[in-house]
């Protein structure tokens, strides 16, 4: 069933109502192979609700939505075959030791020498010295390394991160990014959303600003500034921070 | 779906290792679960005892299945508390964005249920027979035994898992234990009903853990079952289907 799609991501015309709640009316977006893709929105937005979707964790109630060249409605047993999601908080077993959390995660992708792999991710993030205490007693900063670690098990090919720094200190800030831009590096689509411009100005290839359930604006950064009019009339020439699109964009919407 | 199919038991292994660990890392859980049934034994044997006209000689005796089935009710509410933690904590749904066979990660959380309260049961038996509980049954009343008490413990489970999965508190995630764990003062567990007013008499006849206590009595004691193991069985199964189906539908929904 699988068709020529150079596209990771396809979503068309996406909807999704919790009982009275209309949150997303009609998303459309593209995520291109191996780019880092970032959903811009302020809380309540509803990207949470898309990513549950794109992850097979909700189902639509309209619209397309293709991931990794798969239905998400039809399919999603394929699409979970090449998706790993991190989500807004780092779902790792507190009880369980860091190198136990990865070895059971390798196993339940039914990878071959669990072990080894959870060897390589604690070397890869920085956490052999932490392997064998609990994950209860890890830094939010440790943690986040091990969840996004526990993402990576099995190199999916299509990663999402739902406000992956959301809660973290700077520096570990800083690491996340580290580790997005290495992944996007190697191939991997990375799909996150934030509330934070700078982070999707610093990371995104492509970022679209969901607002009230709908993508007002979407393009590369550069793109994104175009649609802004740039500063006239002033002694030092000053570029719109992406901020300041974001906040004319949703201004104008609403004004209209 | 074929392959996620056949990784069933493989993944519902690493789930039971899983919360295994949970259990041998926290064994303040299993001291919590028996240390409560265990004091009422205390107390219910040498305090009030004496004057309990329970038609028997060894009150122990008497007394063991209730407490077994208190036991288990307080048991399962560490079932409702890990599933909610795992809900909370986002770790459903990390398992649930895999390729793995959903209904494993329950079901790795009942079979955990079933082998702490196992072990709880087995501490209780073995302080029970310190304080004097002997039985004259065999392997096969055991077996029966045995059976009834996992049967009740998946009822339980189940009912756990409904509690666990729609709770939005901790708090409420456990909160549905107590009525159960009192359950067994309003039955034949403590004293005959013969005594009790007739509207009390009515619903302590009447409810599942009388017929559940009288059934593993008399299997313990080498009595005639009669028919109490058949009502027993039916309450076990009957419970465990229709809590089945709303915990399935809880999972479903919040998933």
């Amino acid at each position: 069933m699988q068709t020529a799609q150079p596209k990771s991501i396809q979503v068309k015309g996406l909807q999704k109502t919790y009982k009275q709640l209309h949150v997303l009316k009609g998303v459309d977006f593209e995520v291109e192979k191996g780019s880092i893709f970032a959903l811009l929105g302020s809380n309540g937005a509803g990207k949470t609700t898309t990513v549950k979707i794109l992850t097979t964790l909700l189902k639509p109630d309209g619209g397309t939505v293709t991931v990794g060249g798969f239905d998400v409605a039809s399919k999603p047993d394929h699409v979970r075959q090449s998706i790993s999601l991190t989500g807004q908080f780092a779902a790792v077993d507190e009880i369980l030791t860091g190198r136990e959390n990865l070895i059971m995660l390798a196993k339940l992708r039914h990878l071959q020498n669990p072990r080894q792999i959870a060897d390589d991710m604690l070397k890869r993030f920085g956490l052999t010295d932490a392997a064998d205490r609990r994950a209860s007693t890890y830094s939010g900063g440790m943690r986040r390394r091990l969840d996004i670690a526990l993402s990576l098990v099995g190199q999916p090919q299509i990663v999402f991160l739902d406000e992956p720094t959301t809660g973290l200190d700077p520096e570990a800030r800083i690491e996340v990014w580290k580790i997005v831009k290495e992944l996007a590096g190697s191939g991997t689509t990375v799909f996150l959303t934030t509330q934070y411009l700078e982070e999707a100005e610093q990371l995104a290839d492509r970022i679209a600003i969901l607002h009230e359930g709908r993508i007002i604006a979407s393009g590369t950064l550069s793109e994104l500034k175009k649609l802004f009019p740039s500063a006239k009339v002033e002694y030092v020439e000053k570029q719109p921070t992406l901020e300041e699109i974001f906040l004319a964009i949703i201004g104008k919407k609403e004004a209209m | 779906m074929e392959t996620v199919k056949k990784h069933f038991f493989s993944d519902m292994g690493v789930m039971l290792g899983r919360s295994m660990r949970h259990i041998f890392r926290s064994m303040d859980t299993i001291v919590t679960v028996c240390i409560t049934p265990i004091a009422m034994m205390l107390l219910f044997v040498y305090v009030f005892g004496g004057a309990i006209q329970a038609g028997t000689d060894n009150y122990v005796n008497y007394l063991l299945p209730g407490i077994l089935l208190i036991a288990i009710a307080s048991g399962i509410a560490y079932t409702a508390y890990r599933l909610f933690l795992d809900k909370q904590r986002g770790i459903i749904e990390r398992f649930h964005s895999m390729p793995i066979a959903r209904s494993a990660v329950l079901w790795g959380h009942v079979l955990t249920s079933v082998v702490s309260n196992a072990i709880s049961l087995v501490v209780i038996i073995l302080v029970a027979l310190v304080m004097g509980f002997r039985s004259s049954a065999g392997v096969l009343p055991w077996l029966a035994v045995a059976g009834i008490l996992v049967l009740f413990t998946l009822a339980l489970t189940w009912v756990a898992a409904i509690a666990g999965l729609s709770a939005k508190s901790v708090e409420g995630a456990s909160a549905f234990s107590y009525p159960l764990i009192f359950l067994p003062f309003i039955s034949s567990a403590f004293v005959p009903t013969d005594s009790m007013p007739r509207v009390v008499r009515a619903f302590a006849d009447n409810q599942p853990v009388t017929s559940i206590v009288e059934a593993i009595r008399a299997l313990l004691s080498g009595q005639p079952v009669g028919n109490e193991i058949w009502i027993a069985l039916a309450w076990c199964v009957g419970i465990t289907l229709v809590a089945y189906i709303f915990a399935m539908r809880a999972y479903k929904k919040r998933v």
